[in-house]
């Protein structure tokens, strides 16, 4: 019975396997050999988001596609192009969503702005309930 | 009692409006591609299978509109919309295939199980044509119009509802 149970499992995880079955990019999980090159790679891997794992970076995740991701990353910088450069290719592609740096655009503008209007706001307040005091 | 009072309650109530509204919207999680409206970037991808060719960009830059069918074998959503690409191909319509990170032994298996819509099936292994035209997942399907600009990117599969609206979006790229 237990044996049986077993082969039942096995079976199921065929189709888990499947995705599996083609090797990793050469450099998803491969570093490059220049550490100073790495460390460029590896600080713009965590600034990229993962687009299968939306709440990944590229640098966390497993995902195959983070992986081919990773090894775009680092042959690119491995050719000696700025991380910055990567970033723009990637956000021409994807546009704001793939990167974790916050970027000031239509869109975003009211973030920065709002929180500086409250603390605007909170001295305003302050300073009328102090000054009634004294 | 000055109305003011009531403020801070009311936009605390504002806030909470606008938290159960957003929960009654469904979820997006569609990645639009922002290359809608540029031209294909350069590609060369050696055959996915034993009995198409493989895929080069400037395929696409020679006259009819194509489609741009980004699948895998080892994908479930595609077997849903295998029918669907078979009745675009009736209707005429050229369907080249990426296969990402597959394998051309699946590739035959897929094809044999589920029909073949492709005339050329390029093998991308390693995503980059995926990346290269922001697409974000498997499948996709690209409207590229005759001189290799993608003007239409329809995201996960394709149902029978969806078919015309990419003739609609096909006839539009031929014009």
């Amino acid at each position: 019975m237990r044996v049986l149970i077993a082969l039942l499992m096995a079976l199921m995880a065929v189709p888990l396997a499947a995705q599996g079955d083609v090797p990793p990019a050469p450099y998803a999980y491969r570093q490059l050999d220049d550490p100073a090159q790495e460390a460029a790679a590896q600080e713009l891997m965590e600034t990229l988001r993962c687009l299968k794992c939306q709440s990944q970076s590229i640098a966390d995740s497993d995902a195959p596609m983070a992986g081919d991701m990773r090894h775009q990353v680092r042959i690119r910088i491995a050719d000696g192009e700025e991380p910055e450069a990567i970033r723009r290719w990637l956000m021409d592609r994807y546009g704001d969503y793939v990167s974790y740096e916050p970027v000031m655009s239509a869109t975003t503008w009211p973030l920065f702005v709002i929180p500086i209007l409250l603390v605007l706001l909170a001295m305003l307040i302050f300073r009328r309930r102090f000054r009634g005091r004294t | 009692m000055s109305w003011r009072l009531w403020l801070p309650l009311a936009i605390f109530f504002g806030f909470l409006g606008l938290a159960g509204y957003q929960l009654t919207q469904p979820k997006d999680d569609a990645i639009k591609s922002t290359m809608v409206g540029k031209g294909l970037p350069y590609f060369m991808l050696p055959p996915a299978s034993l009995d198409r060719p493989g895929v080069d960009s400037r395929y696409f830059h020679q006259g009819e509109p194509k489609l741009l069918n980004i699948w895998a074998s080892w994908c479930l959503p595609c077997i849903a919309e295998a029918p669907q690409l078979e009745q675009l191909k009736q209707e005429g319509v050229e369907i080249v295939g990426v296969a990402i990170r597959d394998k051309p032994v699946d590739v035959m298996r897929f094809l044999t199980d589920h029909g073949n819509p492709y005339t050329r099936i390029g093998r991308d292994d390693l995503s980059e044509v995926q990346l290269g035209i922001g697409s974000s997942g498997v499948p996709e399907t690209f409207v590229v119009d005759g001189k290799g600009v993608i003007t239409y990117q329809h995201i996960g599969d394709i149902r029978p509802e969806h078919v015309p609206i990419l003739l609609e979006e096909l006839r539009k790229a031929g014009q």
